[in-house]
């Protein structure tokens, strides 16, 4: 009853790499001449159509939006006093021109560079040290258990009285903000790290070091870049609460500064300066997590090779330790 | 540090087993186990799933301590893990971010060989598995076998004076087993690393095996000589038979 199953799962799959977009070409016979090559021919065409897909996305969103305001709509919802994307376009260009938008750029980047790359240092040694040590785990979790809940805006009146300087003051709540979820992740990731690997270093002789070193750090990559890129989207939050609240530069209290002065069109300029540079940092950290977590079977992958090895050899790669993992930590760590 | 490893290759351990009882938690799994593994020997031990074969071989390696009794290597007690006793494992050990070349590296690397030395000991074990031109590839990239080849050049490529051996080929298809048994053989003649085998396949053990040690449901059955080990021609019938009885 079992025996007949691999070759048809083989036949399943191989038929589900050739389903997407199988143009009226020829017939069964031409694909198995080079079916590597025209597998990755059609993940090209594939690709590109995805990228339409998302840039038609965004121009229905803002055509939408421009038909919204230039018409002037009040069902309900009243969008007849609300900037069009031209006029914030236009207001854009005008700031383009002065320094003080690229000024304003600038200070909201070193202050969430500097929490979150604080908060990744901190969150990723202390979510190995509380996982790998128990000792460890007593000591420190349950001040951080009891802080975790608090928003880290809400820490505002605890940074003024604290730091200094305004500027110490943001950078510590977009650490606050950062460091939980980075941490949590981490901790999960290290406890789920199957034993085996530690296993074979310990018994090449490798200490606590080298675990530490070529199986922990590693290992536990793709569960980690889970929790900087939620940390990175809560820091973009929290960095620009903070300079909404106190601050003389930066995107968040310029954006703030124009509603004070009712200037709709600057306050829609500085929330989309606000997406767009939180969606290149979140990108650039996706980027950097897929570039170190090469070594992860990843779907697409799979199927084409599950179609190419031959059906003797069961040998192809089946999982991917961390990578479930990496969504887990991330959701528990946003709730 | 080369002259360790010189040293490693020209000896093998001598393993003792005294009084040993093992478990995990609680539960006890094996009870006051006696046992001596002759250096340069290849000793196998054979048992239905769950006998505790594995659970033998990491207390050898020092994973795991005995809650009774004493592991003893060259006379020294163990108290945990070595690069003299280096461990092959069923499958997946390799580390998946690591290539091929530097899966094999990493032993030599914690035993603290230079780095230009590492490469050319490294090349030399994955041309010696047969695998040669594959040293830049990941462990996803390749099959069961293949990756069992490279563990077997990484557990070796440190000169260790033991090799323990879990079950290597037990995840594989036919084929690719005989291959890898093959290979064994050919490898484990140029080495005088005593070897500790753990099977739960008969026919595998009389192939490789010195001595083959029965483990049944109450511990260490007999332990039986292979005549003429390691020879194909030899017929074994009547001791395969006396194997099977004891199991």
């Amino acid at each position: 009853m079992s025996t007949p199953a691999p070759a048809a799962s083989l036949a399943a799959t191989s038929s589900a790499v050739e389903a997407p977009g199988s143009e009226p070409l020829a017939s069964g016979a031409v694909p198995a001449v080079r079916p590597g090559r025209r597998v990755r021919g059609r993940a090209t065409t594939a690709g590109l159509r995805r990228w339409a897909v998302r840039l038609g996305s965004l121009v229905v969103v803002v055509a939408l939006w421009q038909w919204l305001t230039t018409a002037d709509v009040r069902a309900g919802l009243r969008f007849d006093r609300l900037p069009s994307p031209a006029e914030v376009a236009a207001e854009l260009t005008r700031q383009l021109t002065g320094g003080l938008y690229y000024l304003d750029l600038a200070q909201s980047m070193i202050r969430i560079l500097t929490g979150f790359a604080l908060a990744s240092v901190a969150g990723i040694a202390l979510g190995v040290l509380v996982a790998r040590s128990r000792w460890a785990a007593d000591v420190l979790l349950p001040p951080i258990e009891v802080v975790r809940p608090i928003p880290a805006i809400a820490l505002v009146p605890i940074a003024i009285l604290v730091f200094p300087t305004d500027e110490q003051g943001i950078v510590f709540i977009t650490f606050a903000a950062a460091f939980f979820p980075i941490m949590v992740s981490t901790r999960h990731a290290v406890r789920a790290l199957p034993t085996l690997w530690e296993d074979a270093v310990r018994t090449m002789g490798g200490g606590r070091r080298h675990v530490l070193w070529h199986v922990v750090l590693p290992g536990t990559l793709p569960g980690v870049f889970g929790g900087l890129s939620v940390g990175m989207g809560v820091a973009w939050i929290c960095v620009i609460s903070a300079e909404m609240i106190s601050g003389e530069f930066g995107v968040g209290y310029r954006t703030w500064h124009a509603y004070t002065v009712v200037d709709y069109p600057a306050v829609l300029v500085g929330m989309a300066s606000i997406g767009v540079l939180g969606w290149l940092t979140s990108a650039s950290i996706e980027l950097l997590g897929r570039r170190l977590t090469r070594w992860l079977p990843r779907a697409e992958e799979r199927a084409e090779e599950r179609a190419v090895v031959p059906v003797g050899d069961r040998g192809a790669p089946e999982r991917g330790p961390g990578g479930r993992e990496a969504g887990q930590g991330a959701e528990e760590a946003v709730r | 540090m080369t002259a360790a490893v010189a040293t490693a290759r020209e000896t093998g351990l001598a393993i003792r087993l005294e009084g040993v009882s093992l478990g995990y938690g609680r539960h006890a799994v094996l009870e006051d186990l006696h046992l001596d593994v002759a250096p340069g020997e290849v000793l196998v031990i054979v048992g239905p799933s769950g006998s505790g074969k594995s659970t033998i071989l990491r207390a050898v390696a020092g994973l795991l301590t005995p809650r009774a009794g004493r592991v003893l290597a060259q006379g020294v007690p163990v108290t945990g893990p070595s690069p003299d006793r280096a461990m092959v494992f069923q499958d997946d050990a390799l580390l998946p971010w690591r290539t091929v070349r530097r899966n094999v590296e990493l032993p030599l690397r914690i035993r603290g060989v230079p780095r230009r030395e590492r490469g050319p000991a490294a090349e030399s074990w994955i041309a010696r598995v047969g695998l040669a031109g594959w040293g830049d590839r990941l462990p996803r990239e390749l099959s069961g076998g293949m990756r069992q080849r490279v563990q077997l050049a990484r557990s070796l490529a440190a000169a260790p004076r033991a090799v323990l051996m879990d079950e290597p080929f037990g995840a594989l298809d036919a084929q690719t087993r005989g291959e890898m048994q093959r290979l064994l053989l050919d490898v484990l003649r140029d080495t005088a690393a005593t070897v500790v085998f753990v099977t739960h396949d008969v026919d595998e053990a009389l192939l490789l095996a010195d001595r083959v040690v029965v483990l049944g449901r109450g511990g260490i059955g007999r332990v039986l000589p292979v005549p003429g080990p390691r020879t194909p021609e030899t017929d074994r019938a009547g001791l395969r038979a006396r194997i099977i009885e004891e199991l």
